[in-house]
């Protein structure tokens, strides 16, 4: 029972302050993203290569979804880069995401496995983790020394590239090896950019997973063994299968993630001119309203902005549903169903008090 | 009959697999630190040799040129028309540093604003910032820009800095944290001992929320100092003066001609090593955070 106090202080409403609270979140999100993103649904209706443009319809995704017309060059251009960059995007991500997962879940279950004895476990995390906070540009950077088309890469002077003549002399050969070309060749970078993503995302993905593990009640893997279930039979079992929610969630993340993959697509090459054969839609978005900034292509850039929002939310609304609570949604149904019937006897019945 | 198993037989197989499994386990895990460390090992190492050793074999032993390379990127004309270690560090703390202060404390307020008041928009407010959690920053980029040209914002640092203050990540993770472990009987408490809203959230709920506000600190700041993405937008017209760290070393990797692999480490190098230190010092609350961060609800 409330006292009469309690009863006072709870008739005061506070609840201008709520709003108060959270005003200047929603003043600055409405100016600097909710307004960008309405302007990007009108600037894909809007025709390009200027800072004022005026609306053209349909044209724009006519012009990147449809195959154009033999004739218009530039809107084939268009197509073109637009389709290669998507299928970049699909083959990094899938190129990316198996090996991510796999090693991750791996390691997840080993860093929590009960019967290992691990010291050093934190050591291991930690250094896991480091490539995620390390900045992308400076990786781009590092890996291009390491893994360059120069004779002077790491690789490359390590192969022996960078031989002066007396040491191609003393070693017997007549020239020294030509420098592999991984930047330049197609599978190369695909395969490069696909190791650098692993190598920098597998310790976050290895936490994730881990946490949701230790989430799994403990005397569920106590009770397998004391069964004898041996580490795989645990793993198949008990581990994976209540692990689904959230291995489905990482995926639908993974998902949304990979279509924005930017930073190092876009620096992994030398000189100035992108590497179109590992070069993503985030690329192709940011290149056509920036690279000519005086000029932009509004357009383009913001039909491709919307198709990349329609599949991000369709794949959002795929996590909400996998996230939803099913127990909750269960007892919901349930207190219906009891309702109903109650009104039902109610009605029916007359007996009701 | 088959031979008896004794319990301690038994044992003694089972102390075998362990012990093998482990062993295996850190096999492995040696060799997976190794490919994490390598790279950057070999960055600090050539970040400290010069130009014609590099160029001349692999090593694994620092040298004692780092000062020299520095001084490279500093004379040469080829790095220093854009790379100054001095002003890309001062630029990209002013950028990190304020978005960290503006997002933590406005996500804790925002949060604050959601859990504690109860408020008919407080639900749909809530519902609102989940749904735009999901939004890629790549959306908006267009409208982002247009917006920019219209304000006439472009070349400031006002729209890097100033769209912090509505981080939706962060709000939900501070608000998750408040639920599961902020008291608001205290917050009654407050208010019959006299203290006005602001007040109690400033004097007694922030620092009731500093291990939240804490780890959601260091991550601000580390995203928004790796944040080429959207520092590349805004500062179009690459003045030296106003450039930040990431910026300045996509332009050192871009060199195709006479660069000077020493002076290149070295921009790398120095690039990294404030996240790293950080990282390196925080290394537990951060590992924390990410942890607490993969359990949604």
């Amino acid at each position: 029972m409330a006292t009469a106090a309690q009863r006072r202080i709870k008739s005061v409403s506070y609840a201008k302050y709520g709003y108060i609270f959270i005003l200047p979140f929603f003043i600055v999100y409405f100016i600097f993203a909710l307004w960008p993103l309405l302007q990007t649904f009108v600037l894909a209706f809007c025709e390009n290569g200027t800072r004022e443009p005026a609306f053209i319809g349909l044209d724009n995704f006519k012009t990147i979804l449809a195959t154009p017309p033999e004739n218009d060059f530039k809107a084939m251009g268009i197509h073109e880069t637009f389709w290669r960059y998507f299928k970049n995007t699909l083959i990094i991500w899938v190129g990316n995401f198996i090996p991510q997962i796999a090693l991750s879940l791996l390691l997840a279950v080993w860093f929590t496995d009960l019967r290992v004895k691990m010291p050093g476990k934190g050591f291991f995390k930690v250094v896991m983790y480091m490539p995620n906070i390390i900045t992308a540009a400076s990786v781009a950077g590092l890996f291009l020394a390491l893994f360059g088309d120069s004779s002077y890469s790491v690789i490359n002077t390590l192969r022996g590239c960078a031989m002066t003549k007396e040491e191609i002399a003393a070693a017997g050969l007549t020239a020294a090896p030509e420098p592999w070309k991984v930047i330049t060749s197609v599978w190369g970078s695909r395969v490069l950019v696909m190791f650098i993503q692993v190598w920098m995302w597998f310790g976050n993905t290895m936490i994730m997973l881990m946490s949701g593990i230790q989430g799994i009640n403990e005397s569920l893997f106590e009770a397998a063994e004391i069964d004898g279930a041996n580490s795989t039979q645990t793993f198949w079992r008990i581990t994976f299968p209540l692990l689904k929610t959230i291995m489905v969630y990482t995926l639908l993340t993974s998902m949304i993630g990979g279509l924005q993959m930017f930073d190092i697509p876009f620096m992994l090459h030398t000189g100035n001119i992108i590497n179109e054969n590992i070069a993503t839609i985030a690329v192709f978005v940011y290149q056509m309203f920036h690279s000519n900034f005086a000029k932009p292509s509004f357009g383009y850039s913001g039909a491709a902005s919307v198709i990349l929002f329609v599949i991000t939310s369709i794949l959002g609304a795929l996590v909400f549903y996998v996230q939803r609570d099913k127990d909750a949604i269960a007892k919901k149904k349930q207190r219906k169903a009891a309702i109903k019937a109650a009104k039902a006897k109610a009605k029916g019945g007359g007996f009701s008090i | 009959m088959s031979k008896k198993v004794t319990y301690a037989d038994d044992k003694g197989g089972y102390q075998t697999h362990v012990i093998i499994k482990s062993a295996l386990i850190y096999v492995v895990l040696i060799l997976l630190t190794l490919i994490c460390l390598v790279p950057i090992w070999i960055l600090v190492v050539n970040a400290t040799r010069l130009h014609n050793d590099i160029i001349g074999n692999v090593s694994l032993i620092p040298g004692t040129h780092l000062f020299d390379n520095i001084r490279t990127l500093k004379e040469n004309s080829l790095y220093n028309v854009f790379f100054s270690p001095l002003v890309g560090m001062k630029n990209s703390l002013i950028i990190a540093g304020c978005c960290c202060a503006l997002t933590v404390f406005f996500s804790g307020m925002t949060a604050y604003g959601l859990v504690v008041y109860d408020f008919k928009l407080a639900g749909p407010a809530f519902v609102f910032i989940l749904a735009v959690m999901m939004v890629p920053t790549q959306v908006t980029a267009v409208g982002f820009m247009k917006l920019l040209i219209n304000m006439n914002l472009l070349d400031s640092y006002i729209p890097l800095i100033i769209p912090s203050i509505a981080a939706p990540a962060i709000v939900f993770f501070m608000r998750q944290y408040m639920l599961s472990s902020f008291p608001l009987d205290i917050i009654e408490a407050a208010r019959i001992d006299g203290s006005n809203e602001f007040r109690t959230f400033l004097t007694i709920s922030i620092p009731m929320m500093k291990p939240a506000f804490a780890v959601q600190a260091i991550f601000a700041f580390i995203q928004k100092w790796n944040d080429y993405y959207n520092q590349s937008i805004v500062l179009v017209s690459g003045k030296k003066a106003q450039l930040t760290m990431p910026m300045m070393v996509q332009k050192v990797i871009a060199i195709d001609r006479n660069a000077d692999y020493g002076a290149n480490y070295a921009a790398i190098f120095l690039s990294i090593i404030p996240v790293v230190v950080i990282y390196i010092v925080l290394s537990r609350f951060i590992i924390g955070g990410v942890a607490a961060g993969g359990v949604k609800e």
